[in-house]
């Protein structure tokens, strides 16, 4: 447990000190806040779909995750760059313990970025419905975390090139994002993008927290929960492999 | 403390380690030596349980690494050929982390951080962060790390690799110093020849993979008829320039030149 601990203090340390990534990696959240909610606002609200900003914020928090958490494996190859991934794995300790650990510091600093997009959300005027669900609400931003961290963690394992990680992640990520029902609601597009939504796993995040927080769940809770949840342990186990498969 | 018997590495076609053995007796500081591409860091990484040898047994600390890694990384601490250090930590924390990795327990955690600190002269810039050092406190602070959890043996990858000539009689210093006052085994490669004649007890040459002399260094200039164990080392691997394709440790470092220590 020590182990794990000190490395997710470790990614705790870097997070806090990197301020000028914090800031960057706000800036484009907040673009999709103002710039879709409040320019899709009125239209959004003339054709029945009430307050745009309420719809939007559970899924620009989701955003602020998925970007944070996916992109934390790019640290691997940072590491592998600096040489202090060789000093963790020379350790006397497995690399379950490592990939847990580095995966885990990865998740609670998403977790964190995604309170912080939440209070952004706040402050441009998003508004509870339900207090009460909060706690599912921050569950929901848990299980987004680990999910996509662990992802991270995959590629961060399998490529070592500096400049392909982000290339390739933007490439995953983006698809992820718009077809997650975070900018629209999902009942009423076309069958193909229907597929896609639901095969999406974000989707299930994203109508997690927007189930929590305001609109209620559009595919249940329980669905919501299953479906992450069974996939976030998929996903860390899956990790843990390509991690256990670095060569240095 | 060290036994490497019929060692081989292949990779592919190329043969990298080839039919080697030796042993180092506990206690011995044990150059090993030989021009790139000989085959010194890939026999280092199979000592130090990164890489699965093709053929042959290794007894580390009488652990064989591939039976039983655990034991024999607690065994060793290692200083990499390139740093291996978190410069967005604090020399202390750095420190600490390695100490919670090799199960060091808190109190005698904090006493040997002190300790160590002292000893490589960076207590004083024990709260300043790792990537504003110079390569010769990076390297100091890797060897106070790689102690801390009190190893038999300590590998040591080109430590001086860059150095200016005072950093690096310092840091031979405080391994004759470890060697004689806690008998700790040293194991170590180096390109300066001078500092290879001047610490090691016995040091072994290789070349494309095979041992191709060893004894101690007045041995090696004696059997080769020379002054210095720089000639003697070229008496007995030539002269020829080895070519070396560029590896990922290369492009590595010089992508950290690029961006700077993070």
């Amino acid at each position: 447990m020590g182990v794990i601990y000190i490395l997710v203090l470790r990614q705790l340390k870097r997070y806090v000190r990197a301020r000028s990534r914090i800031i960057g990696s706000l800036g484009q959240p907040l673009i999709f806040l103002i710039a879709m909610g409040f320019g899709f606002g009125p239209t959004f609200r003339k054709a029945g779909g009430g307050s745009y900003i309420q719809f939007l914020a559970p899924g620009i928090v989701s955003m602020g995750i998925l970007f944070t958490a996916v992109f934390s494996g790019i640290e691997i190859l940072w590491d592998r760059q600096f040489g202090f991934l060789k000093e963790t794995l020379v350790a006397p300790v497995s690399r379950l313990q490592i990939m847990l650990g580095r995966t885990l510091g990865g998740a609670l600093v998403a977790l964190i970025q995604g309170v912080v997009v939440f209070g952004v959300c706040l402050a441009v005027g998003f508004r509870f419905e339900n207090w009460e669900l909060l706690p599912v609400a921050l569950l929901f931003m848990a299980l987004i975390s680990i999910t996509f961290t662990a992802i991270g963690t995959i590629f961060g394992s399998v490529l070592e090139d500096m400049q392909a990680f982000p290339l390739i992640m933007n490439f995953l990520v983006m698809p992820l994002f718009f077809f997650s029902g975070a900018l629209f609601p999902v009942q009423n597009v076309p069958k193909a993008l229907k597929i896609a939504i639901h095969l999406n796993p974000l989707s299930y995040g994203v109508d997690g927290i927007r189930g929590a927080l305001t609109h209620g769940f559009q595919f249940g809770l329980g669905t919501d929960f299953a479906a992450l949840g069974v996939l976030a342990v998929i996903l860390v186990w899956v990790g843990s492999y390509f991690f256990s498969r670095i060569q240095l | 403390m060290i036994e490497v018997h019929d060692l081989v590495k292949n990779f592919g076609e190329f043969c990298a380690v080839d039919h080697i053995s030796f042993e180092v007796p506990a206690g011995k500081i044990f150059g090993f030596l030989g021009p790139n591409g000989a085959g010194k860091t890939t026999t280092i990484k199979m000592l130090t349980t990164i890489l699965k040898p093709t053929r042959g047994s290794i007894l580390v600390n009488g652990h064989d690494p591939l039976r039983d890694p655990y034991r024999v990384r607690a065994s060793f601490g290692i200083v990499f050929q390139d740093p291996s250090l978190d410069g967005e930590l604090t020399a202390l924390e750095n420190l600490e982390l390695h100490g919670v990795l090799y199960g060091v327990h808190s109190g005698e955690r904090h006493e040997r951080i002190e300790k160590l600190l002292r000893l490589v002269e960076l207590w004083d810039r024990k709260k300043d962060f790792v990537k504003n050092f110079s390569g010769g406190m990076k390297r100091r602070l890797e060897i106070a790390r790689a102690l801390l959890h009190v190893p038999k043996i300590l590998f040591l990858d080109e430590p001086t690799l860059g150095l200016d000539p005072q950093t690096r009689n310092h840091i031979w210093n405080y391994v004759r110093q470890l060697s004689t006052e806690q008998n700790i085994t040293v194991f170590f490669t180096t390109h300066y020849m001078d500092e290879a004649d001047r610490v090691a007890d016995e040091i072994a040459i290789v070349d494309h993979g095979k041992i191709i002399a060893q004894g101690t260094p007045g041995a090696l200039k004696e059997k080769t008829q020379k002054q210095t164990l720089e000639d003697a080392f070229i008496a007995l691997t030539g002269n020829a320039i080895r070519e070396e394709e560029a590896s990922n440790a290369d492009r590595m470092r010089t992508m950290r030149k690029v961006w700077g220590g993070r």
